[in-house]
């Protein structure tokens, strides 16, 4: 059997039993980096002696009967926006091209703490900003089923790595579909867990109060087992909310009797991609055919979703941003005036163009006499969206809708069109304003042979529900 | 035509906190070693965040309570942004529009002038910022930042503009100083810069047909010494009454703005900065990596209660309880809550608060001055003090006989409070100093000291009422500690027989 295209539950079964070492496991990935990665350029770095060093660390505990982790021996790619100590987490940005963190984010403790192999560091677009990951100031990932076509973004690193075979499982970070939409553009399961479920303690911020961290995988199993680890509480992130983590792993092959499923006039409206609708409604047939009902909801305030959150996201990604100026690390222009001088120069070159945009709106937005039109109204709609699913989810279990409008666009043909590429995230942002769990799967193909995904949203805390249903679909799909 | 003086002070304290107001690092005052009690939260490394420390939270509420406000049941966090070295995530999180307490009041003995009542606007809390240093020996190019104090919990509170002097404004800082002394809040250090102020000026200017004009409001920054304060309010006031006179400027003109000026300490004058018109646009933004805090009307309740008694009422206590002038209570309170404290023990043991006032205010507070250390370092504890004045009141001992037993305590360095009292006893045996009133153990040696000096019982005999002086001096040289006036009734009765 081979161990690249292995689900995490068979390579964990594998490295049990004893057929297969960690190092062996760790190996075989590393071989699958060095043959896919020139092309699909997932990793801005990996080490593949100290990914080697890490399995023989976890073989050697295994050797001796220590107990083991939850993810003993399996690999796992990092976006690099999550602060790993003594290691660079660049956020694919010039500005902290060389910053090393003096210490581990929350999740990497956690993935340490489980035994994960820490297989290399992530491309995303800079900051997380953006949809393609063509906003790295490093290198441009590509789609791993096509090479001429975007893997999405902003964690389109970890969504290649794991949909080319590169690692099993990867961690991204979703702000405003950043999971989701990667993962439908490369064909594996990607999922933003709820607003404070995963502390958000060393992932470097973009928008506080929308950016979470969350799994993508192969598979829903390996997705679950993922979020089991990096779950819970963590006194570190004020905004870490302190509810016992379901065993994940444990349910998800249990039905749901009776799940009534949610769709939104207004997910399915002008601009969808046929093909994308169809295989939406043919997932919604195979969910009628486990017996479950579908049902029609509004969500009146969804289409003020865009509007709304680029006026947030930019508004706190202004201030998030303003921090790196050159005085206490990262990067700092050579040549300047004065102090004032010094900023601007230093900001001026080390961002790119997409993060000095939204620098700008934001900046703008929060300025005197502008706050209230802005920034507190979109506040207010925020809530109004917020409202739209607590009532939808009065009458339904979960909410099925697509994860982008079309399947994965070509590299380059939404670069010089900030708008187009911004719609990209319609169906997904709303989950981050009103701070609920989404998840994307695999749900077909387009003619072009792109993949396809399904996404379905639950409401706040309800991961297991929602772990549950996508592996009813993935089950009947297998 | 004639002007009042407006100010409202806007005053910045230090918590005395373990730790800093969002992270764990230790809040002290270090600038020996720049940059050593720091972490990634106060730098503000990417992906840090914030934790409130809940102390400060409630030691601000205490304060908030204790300044006579209303207390948030909701308050928020809010980024104050803007650029600077010494603000390394180039935002402040302070409290913008929502702060915990506003609404309160400070009322201020203003001498020759008797109770002043000033107006709390709000207080609220805020973290503070690192120090900029700039090297000048490099001819002003090497310019340091340390960040030891960035982080540290401060507690901003602004008054109304309602004092009206130099000696108000004074009056107003010393009892915000002592009442933060009384809640353990802060050790207002200015030196330290535990505690800075920022004052707002203008004048009133009434003409004599009953109008009034105001001239535009200075702000004087960064005020670190109450003398300062009361400078720059006196040298603002004439300044800006001559410009007045020379320009007739005044707030609400077309481009008359908020003016900032600073103070220079060494030259006594204010000096321009910058005007409010050229000031930054904060962009405040709630902060979205911190929660917004809620109280409870009980948990309010619950500080309230648990609040030390402030100075107001400790004066008004101590004047009642040992019947003591303004003048003596003002004095030990004023001098902190230890020193309050310290009275009190020595009041209660002793009995008369009049005697440990008087010993209080000038033995222990002269012994205090010539050693430059405060209460709390005084070798003699408050019981052994106690201990002893008692014995003066039971007339045990005299006034100069204590005197002398405290001089050989404080030699002694006694700090163990059972041991100081076991050595009062001791001194007091040693040295003889024990009134003795007992006529039995007098009645020889006064026979003794009329046997040898009969000429002089004659005198008394016959009229000279000073005549019986010496005798009672003799006497009482035989017998230390013997109680004049039982030894004079002795030898009077014994004359006269």
């Amino acid at each position: 059997m081979s161990i690249v295209g292995s689900t995490t539950e068979e390579l964990l079964g594998q490295l049990a039993s004893g057929d297969v070492s960690c190092v062996e496991l760790t190996s075989a990935y590393l071989d699958q980096i060095a043959a896919r990665d020139p092309e699909v350029q997932a990793f801005l770095r990996y080490d593949r002696d100290d990914a080697l060093r890490q399995a023989e660390r976890i073989d050697a505990k295994r050797q001796s009967g220590q107990p083991l982790g939850k993810l003993a021996g399996l690999p796992v790619a990092v976006k690099d926006n999550m602060c790993t100590k003594g290691q660079p987490t660049t956020c694919a940005s010039r500005m902290l091209e060389d910053f090393v963190p003096p210490y581990d984010a929350h999740v990497v403790t956690r993935l340490k703490e489980a035994d994960a192999v820490l297989m290399g560091r992530a491309n995303l677009d800079e900051f997380a900003m953006g949809s393609s990951t063509e906003n790295s100031a490093f290198q441009v990932t590509r789609n791993p089923h096509n090479a001429e076509f975007a893997p999405g973004g902003s964690s389109g690193g970890s969504a290649a790595a794991v949909g080319a075979g590169m690692t099993p499982l990867a961690l991204g970070s979703d702000t405003g579909g950043s999971i989701r939409q990667p993962a439908s553009f490369c064909g594996v399961v990607g999922m933003k867990p709820t607003y404070g479920r995963v502390s958000r303690y060393g992932l470097v911020a973009f928008a506080s109060s929308l950016d979470q961290i969350g799994p993508l995988a192969g598979d829903v199993t390996g997705t679950a087992r993922l979020l089991e680890v990096i779950a819970g509480h963590d006194a570190r992130d004020s905004t870490c909310v302190d509810l016992p983590v379901p065993e994940y792993t444990q349910s998800l092959n249990e039905p749901l009797s009776g799940l009534t499923i949610g769709i939104a006039a207004e997910h399915f409206a002008e601009g969808l991609d046929p093909e994308v609708e169809s295989t939406v409604r043919s997932a919604l047939d195979v969910y009628t055919s486990l017996g479950a009902t579908v049902k029609e909801i509004s969500l009146p305030h969804s289409r003020y979703a865009v509007a709304t959150y680029y006026v947030v996201a930019p508004c706190e990604a202004s201030s998030n941003l303003a921090r790196y100026d050159g005085v206490h690390y990262g990067f700092r222009a050579e040549s300047f005036e004065n102090m004032i001088d010094m900023y601007a120069t230093t900001r001026g070159e080390g961002f790119g163009d997409e993060v000095k945009r939204r620098i700008m709106v934001g900046t703008y937005a929060l300025s005197a006499g502008y706050y209230d039109a802005y920034y507190l109204k979109a506040l207010k709609v925020r809530r109004l969206i917020r409202e739209d699913f607590d009532r939808a989810f009065a009458d339904v279990d979960v909410i099925a809708s697509p994860v982008t409008p079309t399947p994965a666009f070509k590299i380059g043909s939404l670069v010089d069109d900030p708008l187009a590429m911004y719609l990209q995230d319609l169906y997904t942002l709303s989950a981050n304003l009103a701070g609920i769990p989404g998840i994307s799967i695999p749900a077909g193909t387009s003619s072009g042979g792109l993949p396809i995904g399904l996404q379905l949203l639950a409401p706040a805390f309800e991961e297991e529900r929602l772990l549950r249903a996508a592996r009813m679909f993935e089950q009947e799909s297998e | 035509m004639h002007h009042t003086i407006v100010i409202g002070l806007e005053t910045h304290v230090q918590l005395l906190t373990k730790s800093k107001l969002f992270c764990g690092c230790v809040n002290r005052f270090n600038p020996e070693n720049p940059n050593t009690q720091t972490c990634p939260v106060c730098l503000g490394l990417p992906g840090s965040l914030p934790v409130m420390n809940r102390e400060a939270f409630l030691l601000s509420v205490k304060t908030g309570l204790a300044l006579n406000c209303d207390i948030s049941q909701f308050t928020k966090w809010d980024r104050k942004q803007y650029y600077y070295p010494d603000l390394p995530k180039a935002y402040q999180i302070s409290q913008y529009d929502l702060p915990f307490s506003h609404d309160g009041f400070l009322e201020a003995e203003v001498e020759g002038q008797g109770v002043k009542r000033v107006g709390i606007i709000r207080a609220h809390l805020e973290e503070d910022a690192g120090k900029n240093m700039h090297d000048e020996t490099g001819g002003g190019r090497d310019s340091h930042v340390d960040l030891n104090r960035c982080g540290t919990p401060l507690l901003e509170i602004v008054t109304e503009p309602d004092l009206r002097s130099a000696a108000e404004a004074k009056a107003y800082l010393d009892e915000l100083k002592l009442l933060l002394n009384y809640l353990g809040v802060s050790d207002c250090n200015m030196q330290e810069g535990s505690l800075r102020c920022d004052a707002n000026i203008n004048l009133h200017i009434h003409g004599d047909d009953g109008s009034k004009i105001a001239t535009p409001i200075v702000e004087v920054k960064n005020l670190n010494s109450f003398r300062g304060v009361e400078q720059a309010i006196d040298y603002e006031a004439n300044r800006q009454l001559e410009i007045y006179e020379e320009t007739g400027r005044k707030l609400g003109d077309p481009g008359v703005h908020k003016e900032t000026r600073g103070w220079d300490a060494n030259r006594s004058v204010t000096f321009g900065q910058r005007s409010k018109e050229e000031a930054s646009d904060y962009r405040y933004l709630p902060d979205p990596d911190l929660v917004p805090i809620t109280l409870t009307a009980d948990e309010i309740d619950e500080i309230r209660q648990a609040l030390c008694e402030f100075p107001a009422d400790r004066r008004r206590r101590f004047s009642e309880a040992f019947e003591l002038s303004a003048y003596d209570v003002s004095v030990i309170v004023n001098q902190g809550a230890e020193f309050a404290n310290y009275f009190e023990t020595v009041a209660a043991e002793c009995g008369d608060g009049k005697q440990a006032a008087n010993w209080c205010t000038q033995d222990v507070q002269r012994e205090l001055n010539e050693r430059s250390v405060a209460i709390g370092e005084f070798p003699i504890g408050a019981v052994a003090l106690g201990t002893l004045l008692a014995k003066v009141v039971a007339n045990e001992i005299t006034t100069k006989s204590a005197r002398e037993v405290f001089a050989e305590l404080l030699e002694s360095e006694a700090i163990e409070p059972t041991a100081a009292l076991a050595q009062i006893d001791q001194i007091i045996e040693e040295r003889g100093l024990a009134i003795v009133s007992d006529t039995g153990e007098l009645e020889g040696v006064v026979e003794t000291v009329l046997a040898g000096n009969q000429k002089i019982a004659d005198d008394f005999r016959s009229g000279k009422q000073g005549a019986i002086g010496p005798l009672i001096g003799q006497v009482m040289r035989e017998v230390k500690g013997a109680d004049a006036k039982v030894v004079r009734q002795m030898l009077i009765e014994k004359i006269g027989k």
